[in-house]
């Protein structure tokens, strides 16, 4: 309980208005190529490999009277229910939630923040707003993209194997289609994205002592985050989906 | 002026500050010394605002800083200056950026005029040619002195420093106490230091409150506390045999024992 105040209690302090807009513009603009270009290294690797294991995975279950096209309809499905909008957080709640509690930790025990605080500027605003507002930004287009090169690299694998013809897989990928699937992605990752960064920012921000304790907080910061990631997943799953 | 009424401040059932009341005068470098864990530091943040204060109230030049609310303790802060023991410089910002990031949040100066504070500043400290490295490439000596130009870019009215010299050598460490002593007397500002480097009472002080076991148990200036006052004050200042030596040969910088 005490954790859940005080997290709360930092967020109504992070969502205040700037003290400078122009700065806080600039923040945006970093933490948007930190948490969002700078990952899509790792989303396009794990998206690619996963797309292509999913469609081996789901060609070797198949099987006699079970459609080709299941393939790519497993595939798609697969991808946009869960692979892209749960995995690609709890991967980032790794990377990026890691570097931001580093960051913040590491501000704190080396008196950085007292000085913002010292000095009159909203400390908490000024370090964590712009985190929160780029990862609810920038994660979403983050999974679009992995939901796209997914399932492309589901078609290329099984046309390449010879598993699934193209013909098929297409047909696959858009049968019982609904659009809602896409939008139920869309607002979990959202919903992710918000925790990842600021579960991470809290962990930071309220880290004591030294390098090890910094460590420790970064620690906290991806477990406790992917936990969170996960209880919200099903908790989201049921009200969106029944 | 900076006054302190009655601060109390408990963590638990550990009293760390009873009742404190001090008076921090303008234009002068006002040291508060004691022994590690005696409460200076929480002295220090209850005055700033980093802690609250359990009962008591801190004022600056006569305005209730406690009783007052965030938007207007702002509006103080940006009138206050701090020096961190570690610098606590934005490592991920150059010194000139570090020394212009007050200004940049606070000011309606221009970037030119920003540009032309923060320039100067540096010169003060005399780092004019520092301003496009990063705090890591600085040395001990020159982070304290970014830390100054950084504090008074705002042209400060009060200026805090916390062991300003901790992990300095000596002669660097002098370097920055009489920086610390003309800004002072150059800014008009009242500045608070907390210490327990001897040397650097002697060096910088005007006024000198000893805090011992959470309370200001002695208040006076450096030729008083040469001649001593009560056990706990004779216990501190004349631990090393420097100091034996001061108060034996009876004279520092023109004081008289």
């Amino acid at each position: 309980m005490f954790h859940i105040g005080r997290y709360v209690q930092l967020l109504s302090r992070s969502f205040r208005r700037p003290e400078k807009w122009g700065i806080f513009r600039q923040l945006l603009t970093n933490e948007l190529e930190s948490i969002g270009l700078q990952s899509i290294g790792i989303v396009v690797l794990l998206s690619i490999f996963m797309g292509a294991v999913i469609c081996l995975q789901t060609a070797h279950q198949i099987g006699g009277w079970i459609p080709v096209y299941t393939i790519g309809f497993t595939v798609r499905q697969t991808m946009i229910l869960e692979f892209s909008p749960t995995l690609i957080p709890v991967i980032l709640a790794g990377k990026v939630g890691s570097n931001i509690a580093s960051q913040i930790g590491t501000m704190r025990v080396t008196e950085q923040i007292d000085a913002l605080d010292i000095m009159g500027v909203n400390s908490a605003g000024y370090l964590i707003l712009p985190k929160i507002l780029a990862g609810v930004f920038i994660v979403p287009f983050l999974v679009v993209l992995s939901m796209v090169l997914g399932v492309g690299a589901g078609a290329w694998i099984g046309v390449a194997t010879g598993v699934s013809p193209l013909a098929d897989f297409e047909y696959g990928m858009q049968v019982d289609f609904r659009v809602f699937d896409v939008a139920y992605a869309l607002i979990k990752t959202t919903i992710f994205g918000f925790i990842l960064t600021s579960v991470s920012a809290y962990h930071g921000f309220y880290a004591r002592g030294g390098a090890l304790e910094v460590g420790r907080s970064s620690t906290k910061a991806v477990v406790w985050s992917v936990v969170i990631i996960m209880i919200s997943n099903l908790l989201l799953t049921q009200m969106l989906l029944n | 002026m900076i006054q302190l009424h009655n601060i109390h401040k408990s963590f638990g059932d550990h009293n760390v500050l009873q009742d404190v009341s001090a008076v921090f005068e303008r234009g002068k470098v006002n040291f508060v010394i004691g022994r590690s864990g005696s409460g200076k530091s929480v002295m220090t943040k209850c005055t700033v605002g980093l802690i609250e204060p359990d009962q008591g109230f801190v004022s600056y030049d006569g305005r209730d800083f406690t009783a007052m609310k965030k938007r207007e303790r702002g509006m103080i802060r940006q009138e206050i200056g701090m020096l961190f023991q570690g610098s606590a410089l934005f490592d991920s910002m150059s010194v000139k950026d570090n020394v212009q990031f007050p200004l940049q949040m606070f000011s309606k100066l221009s970037k030119a005029e920003i540009e032309k504070r923060a320039s100067a500043c540096l010169e003060r400290v005399e780092l004019e040619d520092a301003g496009s490295r990063f705090p890591s490439e600085c040395s001990g000596g020159m982070q304290k002195r970014v830390g100054i130009a950084r504090a008074i870019a705002m042209n400060p009215k009060y200026l805090f420093c916390d062991e300003p010299n901790s992990g300095l050598d000596p002669q660097t460490a002098i370097v920055i106490d009489n920086l610390i002593k003309d800004i002072t007397v150059e800014y008009q500002m009242t500045t608070v230091v907390v210490s327990h480097d001897m040397n650097s009472v002697m060096e910088a002080s005007d006024t000198i409150h000893f805090v011992h076991n959470g309370r200001i148990c002695w208040k006076g200036d450096r030729q008083q506390l040469l001649r001593g006052g009560n056990q706990e004050l004779e216990d501190f200042v004349f631990a090393s045999d420097l100091m034996r030596q001061v108060r034996m040969h009876g004279n520092h910088k023109g004081d008289e024992s």
